[in-house]
């Protein structure tokens, strides 16, 4: 193997490849990343038997082959050569990458241990990438990480036709967001259970270019797969990753909450002041929100320690209402919300507020995104 | 007022001798002076034994039908919980007597700091004797005391004192006390532990006192390997949480059970856990606690012990979510048909029920578990402890 390649390129693809290694491969051929050559290029694969990741970037190819190296060395390698072009070569055992006169020497793992990686599903259809990144990150905002609850730890897709809805919740909040995409069949449907984690990191990953494609294998029990593919520079990248399995939680019908009390804040102000406020909230003890008219008095802490409070302005329609939040929970639907204005709607301070953003107070929110968080009940 | 170079050592770690024991020849004069073991039924374990029984090799938590091999002379005697609870109460009087600042450890043992009664009653050795010369008068019972500037090394000095005796340990002789004992009495060090030092060749305090840091780490694990490096050369708490009881907030509450014949089936194990975890969930909201962490202890066939705890996101005072955690942590273990004697819960990490706040959970009813079983309490107080309980448990087992 063979091949001269601009240094950005290779660089980039690597870093987006190795970013799917495991950390600690179960093994060691996991930790290699695969190089393969094909005519007008390269291909790099990482693998760890649940998530796929492979790029294809052009090269000059002097000579076909393909060999595994250690992906984290590779990765550390390539981002810190001189901004020249790159030449790597197989020689034996041994891969050699030349760069100006930086010249590095690496063992290679045995190629012929490391496992066939999934195919691509073909392609259900396709979503611009820019929302889709947004859009996940809004829809995984209340995924579980507790890996004790792999289910939780998922994000839910449903496709309808040409939206596609996606949904988390931990039990203690849930997330919604639909978005429209162009499916390759209008009467698409179908639903998958996506790693939370994996779906964030792919989604970030694939801004490079206009569109996402994605394709879903059979939905129905068994081997579940859901695949990415964008385009970065001259060549594509692609993720696959298995599907979690199990009845998800009904989160969609939790949104169906009637509300006694509505208000209306400036997403930024009361982002800043939970912050500041919770600064003396211990881990799992909330932070108090009081509405009264025209304004919301937070607090946090306890009369034995540190205490805080602030208010914050806040247009508010109905009864007053003080109600107790997990100060993270609350910060990451904010945080979420990504408008000017936040539009919370509550019942009672045992159920569950709803979330939602709005482009200015009063105005009516905005439902693409939704999160519903669940109050902490506040003793004495 | 005297200074003298113990001023430092104010820490007074108080054991009664042979507690059990020494209080039921008390009470029975014709069996002073010979062996006697106080303990359970003949599937039960010593509690304790006089010292002529221990001349034997009868020490505390061995399996009574050992423990009458090895001293078949012994009077063996059952246990009576109100008496002994009685006389710790009124020892832990007379501590309480000399200064409020006494943390019970269990019913035979508390740490008391006498810094602040130097000037009423003298040094810290007069009031040792002091205080022995009045449970001796008052209660008919014998005790040691080991004095220092640490918790650690008063209770290591009243180890070395017993049984009936005095010992202090100034700052400045700290380590030269402390580094030629076997390093099995360090706190922390258990059989595992001391199975990994003796592989380093370690033997003594002293060292581990000269064995780098890093390396006892490695060994170890970061947290235990620096606490016992402390340890070694005179570390650790050197104040006296006041605290009236060992399951005063902040300790933990908790239940065992012996099974009346080793079993292997994990249903009854199981159902088993269920009880004590009511019992413990009731005895929680009785002392109007909530404790994060829950901890299953299992004691097997053979005697070997093992606990594994889990902790919680919210604390709890809920039998149904006590057993549950219990429950899968018994899960957890993959026993296949392992001889279980013995098996326990507790719920640590205590505080008061007023200060924990509970997240809410989506989908669930506004009335969960928690009010139920506060309902079953009051049911209880009205009709009796049997009442209501579990259908699991109406089995007539007991």
């Amino acid at each position: 193997m063979k091949f001269r390649i601009d240094r950005d390129e290779l660089a980039d693809a690597v870093a987006w490849t190795a970013r799917s290694l495991p950390n600690r491969p179960s093994v060691p051929v996991l930790a290699g990343l695969l190089i393969e050559t094909a005519a007008d290029g390269l291909s790099l694969s990482g693998f760890d038997y649940e998530t796929s990741a492979q790029a294809t970037v052009s090269a000059e190819v002097a000579d076909e082959g393909r060999a595994l190296i250690s992906g984290r060395l590779l990765a550390d390698i390539c981002r810190s050569l001189p901004h020249k072009s790159v030449e790597v070569t197989q020689d034996g055992t041994k891969v050699t990458v030349v760069c100006g006169t930086a010249r590095f020497s690496l063992a290679t793992l045995p190629v012929e241990d490391y496992p066939t990686l999934p195919d691509m599903p073909t392609a259900s259809g396709s979503v611009r990438a820019e929302e889709f990144s947004r859009a996940v990150a809004q829809a995984v905002s209340a995924a579980g990480r507790d890996d004790m609850l792999p289910l939780l730890t998922g994000v839910r897709m449903e496709i309808e036709g040409s939206t596609i809805s996606m949904m988390a919740t931990d039990r203690f909040r849930a997330s919604l967001r639909e978005l429209s995409w162009v499916p390759e069949r209008s009467d698409a449907s179908a639903h998958a259970l996506v790693p939370a984690r994996v779906l964030a990191e792919t989604a970030k990953a694939l801004t490079a270019g206009s569109e996402v494609s994605v394709a879903l294998s059979s939905t129905g029990s068994g081997d579940g797969l859901i695949g990415f593919e964008g385009v970065a520079g001259t060549g594509s990248r692609r993720t696959t990753t298995r599907l979690l399995e199990g009845e998800f939680p009904r989160v969609r019908q939790l949104f169906q909450a009637e509300s006694q009390t509505i208000v209306w804040l400036e997403t930024e102000a009361l982002v800043e002041s939970v912050k500041r406020v919770s600064l003396v909230a211990e881990r799992n003890t909330p932070v108090r929100l009081r509405f009264t008219e025209g304004q919301v008095v937070l607090e946090a802490g306890s009369g034995d320690e540190a205490q805080a409070s602030e208010s914050v302005e806040a247009r508010v329609d109905g009864p007053d209402i003080s109600i107790g939040f997990n100060h993270q929970y609350l910060l990451d639907g904010l945080s979420a919300i990504g408008l000017p204005s936040v539009h919370m709607a509550f019942t009672a301070h045992t159920r569950p507020a709803a979330l939602a953003g709005a482009p200015e107070t009063g105005a009516d929110p905005e439902l693409d995104f939704r999160y519903l968080l669940m109050p902490v009940r506040l003793q004495g | 007022m005297s200074a003298g170079p113990m001023s430092t050592a104010t820490i007074l770690h108080v054991d009664m001798d042979a507690f059990y024991a020494s209080v039921v020849v008390r009470d029975r004069p014709e069996l002073q002076g010979t062996a006697v073991i106080v303990g359970g039924g003949h599937r039960g374990v010593v509690l304790s034994a006089s010292y002529q029984a221990r001349k034997f090799g009868v020490h505390s938590a061995m399996p009574m039908m050992r423990a009458r091999r090895l001293c078949p002379h012994a009077t063996v005697i059952a246990p009576d919980f109100s008496q002994f609870g009685a006389v710790s109460a009124a020892v832990m009087e007379t501590f309480r007597g000399i200064t409020p600042r006494v943390e019970v450890m269990s019913l035979d043992e508390a740490f008391l700091d006498v810094a602040g009664a130097w000037r009423r009653l003298g040094s810290p050795v007069t009031i040792a004797e002091q205080l022995r010369a009045r449970i001796a008068d008052e209660q008919g019972i014998t005790c040691s005391v080991g004095i220092a500037a640490t918790t650690h090394v008063a209770k290591l000095a009243s180890r070395r004192a017993k049984p009936d005796g005095v010992i202090v340990v100034p700052p400045d002789q700290v380590t030269s006390f402390l580094h030629p004992l076997d390093l099995e009495e360090l706190w922390g060090v258990g059989d595992k532990t001391a199975a990994s030092l003796h592989r380093f060749g370690l033997r003594t305090i002293g060292d581990i006192a000269h064995t780098p840091t890093t390396i006892l780490c490695r060994a170890l694990g970061a947290a235990l390997g620096a606490s016992l490096h402390d340890l070694a050369w005179g570390g650790g708490r050197a104040t006296v949480v006041t605290r009236r009881g060992p399951e005063e907030p902040d300790r933990s509450i908790g239940s065992d059970e012996t099974f009346s014949r080793d079993t292997d089936d994990p249903t009854v194990v199981r159902r088993e856990l269920l009880r004590l975890s009511t019992k413990v969930a009731g005895r929680l909201r009785a002392a109007r606690v909530v404790g994060r962490t829950v901890v299953l202890k299992v004691r097997f066939a053979d005697f070997t012990t093992i606990t594994r705890s889990r902790t919680l996101r919210d604390p709890t005072d809920i039998a149904v979510e006590i057993h549950g955690t219990a429950a899968e942590l018994f899960g957890a273990l993959g026993l296949q048909r392992a001889r279980i004697r013995l098996v326990g819960v507790r719920v640590e990490g205590l505080r008061p029920t007023e200060s924990a706040h509970r997240q809410l959970m989506l989908g669930a009813r506004a009335c969960g578990w928690s009010e139920a079983e506060r309902a079953v309490d009051v049911a209880l107080r009205r009709f009796g402890t049997t009442a209501v309980r579990p259908a699991s448990l109406l089995a007539p087992e007991r």
